[in-house]
């Protein structure tokens, strides 16, 4: 069975070229770049063409590029700094949508004394700036505002945040793990002063991700031991995965006009057939701006892990905001609070394309998933009234 | 994915008895369209009104929902009402080779199904536990309002599946799994439970065949102790049991802990209280 993968949200697929850069830094080119000698030296200086590779692709400066393990450390990493960065300062700006990375750790801070402010989404899952404006007060310390949301898609107005933050003086941090390499950004001329991103996410390895941080910004390590990253994070780099990231983002600055073009027609294409041949759908955000690569279709009286499964037996692998999947027992967070009826909270599926999605695979989705939903229809006992009349 | 055994797969992805009885004698329906899984569930019955003939089903939920539903209907084919009665959610998730037990609730909800349609065919009192919203009266106090469930209905769960942790009871009503308001309620009602039982056990006779008593010494370490010593990280393996002696060694956390002395304590007292009184604990290094 060939497969069909449409989970590039959830993680991507590595570049063969991605894995060909990293492939020497194993067991030829081991060196410590820390080291002194020659063969630490020649990792060094590939550690440093990573770092202008990310930082070109972000329009930043290499040494703004902080790499980590992952974009859950770069999120903890940048609140946490804020924090200690103004210890008087005791009140946090998120969103009620943001990943469980930033969500979980605001969350535990209100049982350390932090006052956490979470902003509302309305019904397409977008912000309301005014709402921000109001919230945020000289006691402000950070606002982390996710880019694009990694169940919808829908992107916020991030610059227009940033720079309201920017005139109350606290730090603005964005976790852009869905958005970098998918849409254009420009650190150069941002308000932003911190930026997450994961690499697994733009076709390079599991374990490492980058913390942008704007020059000037006052930062506080969250590990310490040497002075590796300019003493802003310690630890012997990740060499491999640092080079692949370099390698996955000087490859992301080629696609982007593939993601902005080819990429969103497919999704456009797979949104338009799925809605004209299933009945009572509705598309998750579909009245805001969206990643060209998501697709959050939900569909009503049936229960997205039945979805998923027989998707998946057809070769199929996508994702699903049901609770059924997760162990949870609520549907996502996110479309809660978008305040998706619960009629189709509980069916929502997620599409996310990537370079390497083929019309193939659209035409497959688009071939399957109608039957499998009128199947699962006719199970059910609600919405009957709605069945398709074959 | 979960990690579904292949009689779950096979009985989700060709599901038997799909659909509606018109006739139906009894007809069942538990769960909501909000709680994210629902059964609806017919019952014919032969001429007599004694055997089941047929059963049908509509479910709204997930994959061992959909599976749970056609054992389920399997299940009852041929059985008298009192028989079909008897069926225990553990039954159905053994049906299908076991369910993960975060998805225990499927099972249960099956065996809610049944017991509504059998109580309104007979035209008793549904044992309406506000499963779902749907019920308008209920029995018992309500505990969980997030997905309407009452007290008389978690400790039967509890009692019948001998939960012992707050996180099973969710895993196998729901019941604590949105907001998690009700989560101390369940802690009590676990207590008042346990503490039920411990009352019958100690009316038990006292004097135990050596069979019976090492099977109550290896019940108690597994039920008692073991989620105790969990919850701090730590964990003991039972090595031996000679006459009244138990030997245990202690794992993770509590290996090496300064403090095992008074674990070791502890677990001879849970014995002694559960099981015989003249039980003594040993430490040994296994
Ligand atoms: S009251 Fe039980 S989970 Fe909310």
């Amino acid at each position: 069975m060939r497969e069909i993968y449409l989970d590039n949200n959830a993680t991507t697929k590595v570049d063969e070229r991605v894995f060909e850069e990293m492939r020497p830094y194993f067991c030829e080119l081991y060196g410590n770049p820390s080291s002194m000698h020659f063969f630490g030296g020649q990792v060094q200086k590939k550690v440093d063409e990573a770092r202008a590779r990310v930082a070109s692709l972000l329009g930043a400066l290499p040494d703004e590029i902080v790499f980590t393990a992952c974009g859950t450390e770069s999120d903890n990493a940048a609140i946490r700094s804020a924090l200690e960065v103004f210890p008087e300062k005791r009140h946090i700006i998120t969103s009620r949508v943001e990943h469980p990375a930033v969500l979980t750790q605001c969350r535990n801070l209100t049982k350390r004394g932090y006052r956490v402010t979470e902003l509302n989404v309305d019904g397409n899952g977008q912000l309301d700036l005014n709402e921000l404006e109001k919230a945020l007060d000289d006691d402000t310390a950070i606002v982390s505002l996710m880019y694009a949301n990694n169940e919808t898609g829908v992107i916020f107005p991030i610059e227009e945040a940033a720079r309201i933050v920017k005139k109350k003086g606290a730090i603005f941090h964005t976790d852009a793990v869905q958005a970098v390499g998918k849409i254009q950004l420009n650190m150069a001329e941002s308000a932003i002063d911190m930026l997450s991103i994961s690499g697994h996410k733009l076709h390079a390895p599991k374990g490492v991700g980058v913390l942008y941080v704007r020059r000037g910004t006052p930062f506080r390590p969250f590990l310490v031991g040497g002075h590796q990253e300019r003493g802003r994070r310690a630890g012997t780099e990740n060499t491999a995965s640092i080079i692949a990231m370099g390698k996955a983002c000087q490859l992301a600055e080629q696609y982007m006009a593939d993601e902005a073009g080819r990429v969103r027609e497919l999704r456009d294409r797979l949104e338009r057939e799925l809605t004209a041949l299933i009945p009572n759908t509705r598309i998750n955000g579909g009245g805001t701006d969206r990643l060209p690569n998501t697709l959050s279709i939900a569909m009503e009286f049936v229960e997205g892990e039945g979805i998923l499964l027989l998707l998946s037996d057809k070769g199929i692998c996508a994702s699903s905001g049901s609770a059924c999947t997760s162990g949870s027992l609520e549907p996502s967070h996110v479309l809660r609070a978008m305040g998706v009826p619960f009629t189709c909270a509980h069916g929502s599926i997620r599409f996310s394309l990537s370079r390497f999605t083929t019309d193939d695979d659209i035409d497959a989705v688009i071939k399957e998933l109608p039957p499998i939903i009128s199947r699962l229809r006719e199970m059910s006992p609600f919405g009957r009234e709605y069945l398709v009349q074959k | 994915m979960w990690d579904y055994t292949d009689k779950v797969k096979e009985h989700f992805l060709n599901p038997r008895n799909v659909g509606e009885i018109t006739d139906a004698d009894a007809v069942g329906e538990v769960g909501s369209l909000a709680c994210g899984d629902a059964l609806k569930l017919f019952i014919k019955l032969d001429e007599n009104k004694e055997r089941i003939v047929d059963a049908k089903f509509q479910t709204f939920g997930c994959g061992s929902a959909i599976a749970s539903s056609s054992a389920l209907t399997e299940m009852v084919k041929g059985k008298t009402l009192d028989e079909a009665l008897e069926i225990t959610n553990q039954q159905i998730a053994d049906f299908l080779g076991g369910l993960p037990e975060e998805k225990m609730h499927c099972s249960v909800m099956g065996q809610e199904a049944l017991e509504a349609a059998i109580a309104k065919y007979r035209g008793v009192e549904a044992p309406a536990h506000g499963h779902g919203h749907d019920h308008v009266e209920t029995e018992g106090e309500l505990v969980c309002k997030c997905f309407g469930l009452t007290d008389v209905f978690l400790k039967k769960v509890i009692a019948s599946n001998k939960l012992h942790t707050a996180e099973q009871v969710t895993h196998f009503t729901k019941a604590g799994g949105a907001c998690g308001g009700c989560i101390p309620k369940i802690k009590e009602l676990i207590a008042e439970v346990m503490g039920e039982e411990k009352k019958a056990a100690a009316e038990k006779p006292s004097k135990l065949t050596n069979l019976r008593k090492m099977q109550l010494i290896q019940e108690t370490l597994e039920n008692e102790v073991r989620p105790q010593l969990w919850a701090d990280g730590g964990d003991l393996e039972l090595i031996d049991i000679d006459g009244s002696t138990v030997q245990v060694a202690f794992r993770k956390a509590c290996a090496g802990c300064a403090s095992s002395g008074y674990t070791a304590k502890f677990v001879e007292q849970k014995l002694r209280e559960l099981v015989s009184s003249d039980i003594t604990v040993q430490e040994v290094q296994g």
